[in-house]
């Protein structure tokens, strides 16, 4: 039961550099890794290669040792840094939400998520207000995997600790990995059971 | 008017507008042909509280004339219109997210569309089909679809790489279900002002091509035609039967514009908001 990067190698084009060259990575269920690295060094990268969004040029990624299913739900859910990017600018948020399944009140209420918002458009809410619509709307698709790509870097330190302490109990609960994608050195030791550098 | 939001008042407007659109396009259906047979006794004769718009060189009532030409100009170009735009959104979704040989087919084709003279395409096709209404607005819409199905292709591909549509794939859903209610809705601004812009074109060939004695016959007189016939007797001083129709013509397709645009903002308060 592990999600694993096999040997990766990928570049964003023929004539680019690669942004990834041999790139091996394994976790577990119940497993929460933190991933840090400097800007630009390819976490993001990482992290849509790992949710099956991009397709490496060498190597491959297996879940359970098969390749990610084509399709259906992805047991494998990918956060995105910018949540505005990641929901239909015209659809209300109760319809963003619905588009993983069935509304979970716990989940709402566990996230602060006022029930008037769900009428709202994208647009009307703050970022950190989103981020969590986009948080919810992942753990509501009952994904295995997450991978949280620097999803509280926008968000004050209250909020931030709220939204992972609910992330983290579902997590248990469910036994779920993580991947959290992180600069921030206090939230890593604080989530996670293993870190690793990409840099290094 | 104070008190109403700005979406209320667009919509009374909007209703307002199509209400007039569908009295002219009515009333212009409903008058019958011996309303506009005239008589020499009453030819030349400038508008007055009889006759608003004037009397033609053959004594008919020029505002009648004008109004049920208006409602076969309307038809034609209305109907013209929706097939062109329907042919667009299909092409361009086809072009899209079809295959890239099958892109690159569309393509080239709309690039052969285009690249012949629109006048030439519609006396061509409607000359094969036999002339008439039907042979018109074949021709029409077979030649307008392509820049619209430009647009909406370059629409759909934008659309695809959104990070919600990504997302949405991962949440199981699939290509039809992610076209219907992903892309679909973001394209009915785009289909609702195509079709608007196509509108003065359909009329407009129409016209030209009824002058060329191509399209519809004189016995079905579209606006296109009046107004030919009245550029005869211009030059006699006869100022009002082209300047009366020719502004009716302006004022409809203004109206259908503006239609367009209100309802745009109804349809899709997200950009209506900007
Ligand atoms: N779509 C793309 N096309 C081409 N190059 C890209 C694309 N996306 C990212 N890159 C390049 O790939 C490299 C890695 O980008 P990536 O977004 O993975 O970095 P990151 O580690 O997440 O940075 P940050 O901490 O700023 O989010 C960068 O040099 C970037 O310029
Ligand atoms: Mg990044």
């Amino acid at each position: 039961m592990a999600l694993e990067a096999k040997n990766i190698y990928f570049r964003y084009g023929r004539k680019q550099p690669w942004i990834l060259e041999d790139c091996t990575l394994k976790i577990d269920r119940g497993e929460r890794l933190a991933v840090s690295a400097p800007s630009g060094y390819g976490k993001t990268t990482l992290a849509l290669l790992l949710a099956g969004y991009l397709k490496p040029e060498k190597g491959e990624i297996l879940l359970d040792d098969k390749p990610l299913p084509a399709k259906g739900i992805c047991p494998v859910q990918l956060i995105y840094q910018h949540p505005e990017k990641a929901v239909n600018p015209r659809w209300r948020l109760k319809r963003v939400l619905e588009e993983s399944g069935k509304l979970r009140e716990d989940v709402l209420d566990a996230f602060g998520i006022e029930r008037a918002w769900l009428d709202r458009f994208p647009r009307e809410l703050s970022g950190g207000e989103l981020q969590r619509f986009c948080v919810a709307r992942a753990l509501m698709s009952g994904a295995d995997y997450l991978i949280c790509d620097e999803i509280s870097t926008m968000l004050d330190v209250i909020t931030q600790a709220q939204i992972w302490n609910v992330v983290l109990e579902e997590a248990d609960k469910r036994n779920m990995g993580i991947i959290a994608v992180t600069h921030n050195k206090h939230l890593a030791e604080r989530i996670a059971t293993r870190m690793i550098d990409l840099s290094e | 008017m104070r008190n109403l939001n700005r979406r209320t008042q667009v919509v009374i407007l909007t209703a307002f507008m199509t209400i007039i659109l569908i009295a002219v396009f009515s009333f212009g259906l409903l008058i019958p042909d011996d309303a506009v047979v005239g008589s020499f006794l009453s030819a030349k004769q400038p508008p007055s509280l009889a006759h608003p718009f004037g009397t033609d060189a053959l004594g008919r009532d020029l505002f009648l004339r004008t109004l049920k030409g208006m409602a076969v100009s309307m038809t034609v170009g209305t109907a013209a219109s929706m097939i062109s735009a329907v042919i667009a959104v299909f092409v361009g979704i086809a072009a899209a997210t079809g295959s890239k040989c099958v892109d690159a087919l569309i393509n080239w084709f709309i690039d052969v569309v285009m690249g012949v003279p629109h006048t030439i395409l519609v006396i061509l096709i409607s000359f094969a089909l036999g002339r008439g209404l039907k042979g018109l607005l074949v021709g029409i819409a077979a030649t307008h679809w392509c820049s619209l199905a430009r647009l909406i292709r370059g629409e759909v591909l934008q659309l695809r790489s959104q990070q919600y549509v990504a997302v949405s794939r991962k949440l199981g859903k699939s290509g039809g279900w992610i076209l219907v209610h992903h892309l679909l809705p973001h394209l009915v601004p785009q289909f609702v002002v195509g079709l608007i812009l196509l509108f003065p074109h359909a009329i407009l060939h129409e016209a030209s091509v009824s002058f060329l004695g191509f399209g519809l016959p004189p016995e079905q007189p579209a606006i296109g035609i009046i107004l030919s016939e009245s550029m005869r007797y211009i030059q006699t001083g006869m100022w009002w039967s082209a300047v009366l129709p020719g502004l009716t013509l302006v004022l409809i397709v203004l109206l259908v514009d503006k239609l367009g645009d209100n309802l745009r903002m109804i349809m899709d308060p997200y950009s209506a908001q900007d």
